[in-house]
């Protein structure tokens, strides 16, 4: 049987799907694509701070010295570069999250869906009168 | 894994509204306004006398470990898709919520035992 060359070849059943290989750098391709990963990145400048925080409050459970230190620390030029990125990739992350709430978060007054710019503004309300409330509390001292 | 990710994802979304309003006001102060002496600091007295007070240890509790949690949650998605890690799934989770979880502990055990 097998011995006919002029027969057709089968093979076995093998499903393989056909996926075309996709480079690691394929958000560089379009704009809407890198300002995707350029937010999903924030989430590390963000965890920077917050260990930044961390950082601070055990200075402070240290004691005076160990504070002075912490500052001096904060205080050099590669520290001060380290930050105005930090706080750069920070307030992308603030204006898009805020942006992106009425996605998140439907909310419905009287059975009407309150519109997108009373949530985004409510959320930049919020955010400038938690910003004055800290500074006043920190600038007191 | 996937009974939890509801709770992630909350921690997620905590984490990002917390960072989205508290992180730039603390972060222009402390990382630049008073190191570059454009405002002045508050002394080591008042601010450990305010750091005390049982409010503003679960403040800073929150500020410190929701944001972890946001980034544990984000930065795992970020290696899936943008590093097209997704065969390293167990491990990467393990690896940023740990990171969350030991930063949140850390954390609490300071905030707790202040004198």
């Amino acid at each position: 049987m097998s011995a006919d060359p002029s027969a057709p070849h089968y093979t076995l059943y093998h499903p393989r799907w056909y996926r075309r290989r996709v480079s690691v750098w394929w958000w560089l391709q379009n704009r809407a694509y890198a300002g995707f990963v350029l937010r999903e990145v924030t989430s590390v400048f963000v965890a920077f701070f917050a260990v930044v925080c961390l950082w601070q409050v055990r200075a402070l459970a240290q004691g005076p010295e160990v504070y002075a230190r912490f500052l001096a620390r904060l205080g050099t030029p590669l520290f001060i570069l380290v930050h105005v990125v930090v706080f750069l990739f920070v307030l992308f992350h603030a204006i898009t999250w805020f942006n992106l709430a009425p996605a998140a978060l439907v909310v419905r007054w009287r059975g009407k869906r309150v519109p997108d710019w009373v949530i985004i503004g409510s959320n930049y309300a919020a955010w400038l009168a938690l910003s004055v409330a800290v500074a006043v509390l920190l600038l007191r001292g | 894994m996937r009974a939890i990710t509801p709770l992630l994802w909350l921690l997620f979304s905590a984490g990002g509204t917390v960072a989205a309003l508290l992180f730039p006001i603390h972060l222009f102060l402390t990382g630049l306004a008073f190191p570059l002496g454009w405002l002045d600091p508050p002394g080591y007295e008042s601010l450990y006398g305010l750091l005390r007070h049982p409010v503003t240890r679960l403040y800073v509790f929150v500020l410190i470990s929701l944001p972890l949690f946001h980034w544990a949650h984000r930065f795992r998605y970020t290696l899936y898709d943008g590093l097209q890690l997704k065969h390293l799934t167990a491990l990467i989770a393990v690896l940023c919520y740990g990171t969350a979880l030991i930063g949140t502990g850390m954390a609490a055990y300071t905030l707790w035992n202040l004198r």
